[in-house]
């Protein structure tokens, strides 16, 4: 059985939501990995989500919002559109592949693209396997004698 | 037959240390080691930081002389960027550094030197501290250290705006200038201050001097090493703590070598043992010879003690006759006692002052031209200082972009890893005789010889250990026989 | 009344904490009259053993500074929550890691081979690196084993409350042990010492709107010294910060490096200074943004310069 990566989406309300939604009434087919989670704007997408994701056990996340000029709050997705090169850094010095995380402008009429994006997503993701992130987080808590100590104390 | 007994933690040491004594079949010493268990990594994370960055991340290798890392700091920078700085900028920074060095050789003069001197090496542990140094030599004095140390910190304060962690130090110069209100009230003080490092020297000649036990500890005790000296000079080759070039000579007076800062990798190279992580620094071209003394060592020391020995000359008048008046009492220039370090300290205390003096008459050093925009980024810089514990090198490389692509660090206390295992063996063999107990005082004693070099191990390690652990292992043939440990 | 017993320890840390309690001056004698210092390596006589052999909570109150390191540091910090009724995170290094937390971005061994192996100044071919156990002929020699990663206080033990900053003021550190000696305590886990508000609030620089172009590296420029830095371009963490230190670097035109910590309510410092920094970008092509990006080096350090091992992700993933 092949590795299942589990992926945080972060959708806009206005365009890529319904962009997903009209993949959904149109009954294409994509990867059910994908685990959505619908905000009114790319905006609001704070790193912290990002990282909260990741530090909780995703292997991905993919974060959606209107085309630049379509944003339904005029300037949201610009900023999106700012902090994305600054994560992906940051991404990179703690040592995160550069596809587990991705920023896509999806239309409300982009279904099929939705969908494409989601599937290929997945696929890149599968091939770099699980993330390590929480389980390393866990052997931190856990490999130091006196911490494994404490645990078996306190069961 | 093997007994674990527990003792004092040592107090007046920074860092962490751990010190094996092996006793052979008769219980003599036959062998120690002292080492340094702890490591940071200063070295390595330092590297992908914007350079003018350094400046106020090194100050965290150590809170107690983090000024010291701050401006050898700054000078490798400053060499980065071509050496392009406002000269007002050099005035201040010495003015700077002259204020931190009195505050920092209060603290240890009162705090961690003189319990041992003031209350007796083997007195009660519980009173062997500044308390009881206070208790002896009064209130008003204790009152006057607290304060002088105080006025010492303010004037760091007005002149770059905090004493602990400092953050003022750019490329170019320095983030901001000296007020005349500033200067009226740093003047006060400093004349303040310069009364009290003579007070400080007349404390010592009343309370150790006039003391026959511990001049005889000083001057016939095993607190002696035959090995070489080295600290930072002016022209003159008079102590300068902020400037100048690395003057080694050896302990009978003839000069070794005197560098520049951007030659220091020809002459000085650092050793390593398993078993510490500390390393070891020895004088290259030399080549590394084992723990050894002797006038062809390649060991060397770096304290206030070799700064004075290496040094022809003081910098100002009445740090001269300070000078003049040790090196005549403790038998020759140069002088390889050493707990001569702690009087050491005071005379230069004197200098610190004189130079606060002279910085306070000068016209110039209130004025707004204290940094200028350096033009280019030129890649490599060596900044070296005189840390109150000795000479401290910080050698750092950049791109083009003025990021730090490499930083080596040799700190002051590690100059002298080498000349504290050594003392060490020397005081243990010479304390700890076959049939004898180690009792606490013995050890205190032990204590003393590393204590006079002032060593700060969180900056020798580049680590920030904290206390000061300390375990004492005594082996005989082969055996454990006993266990001193504090904080382990 | 009787006297409180005190500690105040330090883990793998750099002394300046301790300063700082010293930095008090007088007031420390104050304290010496309504408490019993039982432990403070730095100025007083305390014995390790004499920890052990305390009751559990028979300490009124420990300081621990310095983050945690080794097995020494995590020993002595469940020890002491052990002997103690409250436990105290001190100073930046313990609350969040501290600049030692940079380290959670390199690989241990390079550590190693960077200090013994590859630097400038290490002895020609030496291949010696220290080791946990060695001999030296006959004798046996042992230091102590490392962490791979630095970890904070509360990462290691349940701490009451936290004081911010590197080091905290002089004038905070009176104010706390004030608190704490009233009895009158605030709610368990809260921060101490410090405001309720980012850093800007107490900045009395002129602030208006935020547009960046073009960010300068603090050497570039001499800023306006009643100006926001940040709006000048110069990289502040002001804003993700929160205040009580009394601006000190500000006020001589130092930009800000975070070092007491984020702001109320806030999970992730450095995320929210990446966010807030990227939201002042003045421009809307991807182009453009890169280059305004490209004036920015080392997001990740001036992010996390206090508190690398406090981020959601604590430290560097790489295989």
């Amino acid at each position: 059985m092949s590795f299942e990566p589990k992926i945080v989406g972060i959708l806009c309300n206005w365009c890529s939501y319904t962009g997903a939604d009209l993949a959904g009434t149109s009954r294409t087919k994509y990867a059910p990995n994908i685990r959505v989670l619908r905000v009114m704007c790319s905006a609001r997408v704070d790193p912290t989500f990002i990282f909260k994701a990741l530090s909780e056990g995703a292997d991905g996340v993919l974060i959606c919002g209107c085309h630049p000029g379509d944003c339904h709050y005029v300037e949201g997705n610009y900023k999106a559109m700012r902090r994305f090169p600054l994560l992906k850094k940051m991404l990179a010095d703690l040592g995160v592949e550069d596809q587990r995380v991705r920023l896509e402008w999806v239309s409300a009429s982009e279904g099929q693209r939705f969908a494409d994006v989601v599937n290929e997503m997945t696929e890149q993701v599968r091939k770099l396997g699980p993330s390590k992130i929480k389980p390393d987080l866990l052997a931190d808590r856990r490999n130091r004698p006196a911490a494994a100590a404490a645990e078996v104390a306190h069961a | 037959m093997t007994r674990k007994i527990s003792i004092d933690p040592i107090t007046r040491l920074e860092g962490h240390g751990k010190i094996e004594i092996f006793l052979d079949d008769k219980g003599a010493v036959e062998e120690t080691f002292f080492q340094i268990p702890e490591l940071r990594g200063f070295e390595r994370f330092c590297v992908g930081r914007p350079i003018e960055e350094l400046p106020r991340i090194v100050t965290r290798i150590c809170g107690v002389c983090p000024a010291s890392h701050h401006m050898a700091s700054a000078k490798a920078v400053d060499g980065c960027f071509g050496n392009e700085v406002a000269p007002v900028a050099h005035k201040l920074r010495d003015m700077y550094y002259n204020a931190h060095f009195i505050h920092s050789h209060i603290a240890h003069f009162y705090a961690l030197a003189a319990p041992d001197f003031v209350c007796g090496p083997d007195s009660d542990p519980a009173m062997r501290n500044v308390l009881g140094v206070v208790a002896k030599v009064g209130l008003e004095i204790g009152g006057a250290v607290i304060a002088s140390r105080a006025k010492a910190q303010n004037i760091q304060r007005l002149i770059g705006g905090a004493s602990t962690q400092d953050i003022w130090c750019i490329p170019g110069g320095v983030a901001k200038g000296l007020s005349k209100e500033d200067l009226a009230t740093i003047s006060k003080w400093t004349d303040e201050l310069y009364d009290f490092a003579q007070t400080s020297l007349k404390i010592f000649r009343d309370v150790v001097l006039a003391n026959k036990t511990y001049v005889d500890i000083i001057v016939n005790g095993p607190y002696n090493l035959e090995v070489q000296n080295m600290g930072l000079v002016d022209e003159n080759n008079a102590p300068n703590f902020y400037h100048g070039k690395v003057r080694v000579v050896d302990f009978k007076g003839k000069e070794i070598c005197k560098y520049s800062p951007m030659e220091y990798m020809n002459h000085v190279a650092e050793h390593v043992e398993p078993w510490s992580y500390l390393k070891f620094p020895f004088l290259k071209q030399r080549g590394w010879k084992g723990f050894v003394e002797g006038i062809d060592s390649s060991i060397y020391m770096a304290t206030p003690l070799s700064r004075l020995n290496v040094a022809d000359r003081m910098a100002t008048p009445k740090a001269q006759e300070a000078f003049e008046e040790m090196y005549k009492t403790v038998g020759g220039h140069p002088c390889k006692l050493l707990l001569a370090s702690h009087w050491a300290r005071l005379v230069e205390m004197v200098q610190n002052a004189e130079t606060l003096q002279k910085y306070c008459k000068d016209p110039e050093i209130t004025s707004d031209k204290f940094r200028v925009i350096p033009k280019q980024i030129t890649g490599e810089g060596v900044g070296i200082v005189e840390a109150m514990r000795g000479t401290l090198t910080h050698h750092y490389t950049c791109d083009s972009n003025g990021i730090c692509t490499s930083a080596n660090l040799i700190v002051g206390t590690t100059n002298n890893m080498a000349p504290i295992h050594m003392v060490t063996k020397k005081i243990a063999k010479a304390l700890i005789k076959p049939g004898t107990e180690p009792t606490q005082g013995i050890l205190n004693m032990v204590e003393m010889g590393f204590r006079s070099f002032d060593p700060c191990f969180s900056c020798a390690t580049h680590s920030l250990p904290g206390q000061m652990p300390l375990e004492i292992k005594i082996y005989k043939g082969g055996q454990p026989y006993r266990e001193f440990k504090q904080y382990c | 009344m009787p006297k409180l017993q005190i500690a105040i320890y330090w883990g793998a840390a750099c002394g300046g904490c301790d300063v700082a309690v010293l930095d008090t001056n007088e007031f420390i004698l104050e304290v010496g009259k309504i408490a019993d210092i039982r432990l403070w390596p730095v100025a007083a006589d305390g014995k390790y053993s004499d920890v052990e052999k305390m009751k559990d909570k028979e300490l009124d109150l420990t300081l621990f500074d310095g983050a945690v390191r080794t097995s020494e540091n995590e020993h002595l910090a469940r020890l002491l929550r052990q002997k103690s009724k409250l436990l105290v995170a001190f100073g930046s290094c313990a609350h969040l890691g501290g600049i030692p937390g940079l380290a959670n971005l390199v690989p241990m061994q390079e550590i190693f081979e960077r200090a013994y192996l590859k630097n400038a100044s290490i002895e020609p071919g030496n291949t010696t690196v220290p080791k946990p156990e060695s001999m030296v002929g006959p004798y046996k020699l042992t230091i102590p084993k490392f962490y791979d990663r630095v970890y904070k206080l509360d990462d290691i033990v349940d701490v009451d409350y936290y004081v911010p900053g590197c080091p905290p003021h002089f004038d905070q550190v009176k104010a706390v042990l004030g608190v704490i000696a009233s009895g009158k305590l605030p709610a368990k886990g809260s921060v101490v010492g410090c405001t309720d508000r980012a850093l800007c609030d107490e900045c009395k620089r002129e602030k208006t709107e935020k547009r960046v172009k073009k960010f300068f590296r603090p050497w570039q420029i001499v800023p306006d010294p009643n100006k926001c830095l940040l709006e000048q371009g110069v990289l502040c963490a002001g804003s993700a910060t929160r205040g009580g230190c009394g601006v000190r670097c500000p006020n001589i035109g130092i930009p800000c490096r975070g070092c007491y910590g984020p702001p109320p309510n806030v999970v992730d410092q450095g995320a929210k200074l990446l966010s807030a920094v990227a939201s002042i970008i003045d421009s809307k092509e991807p182009k453009e943004i890169d280059q305004i990006l490209a004036t920015l080096p080392d997001i990740t350090g001036y992010a996390y310069r206090f508190g690398m091992p406090s981020g959601l992700l604590q430290r560097r993933h790489a295989p």
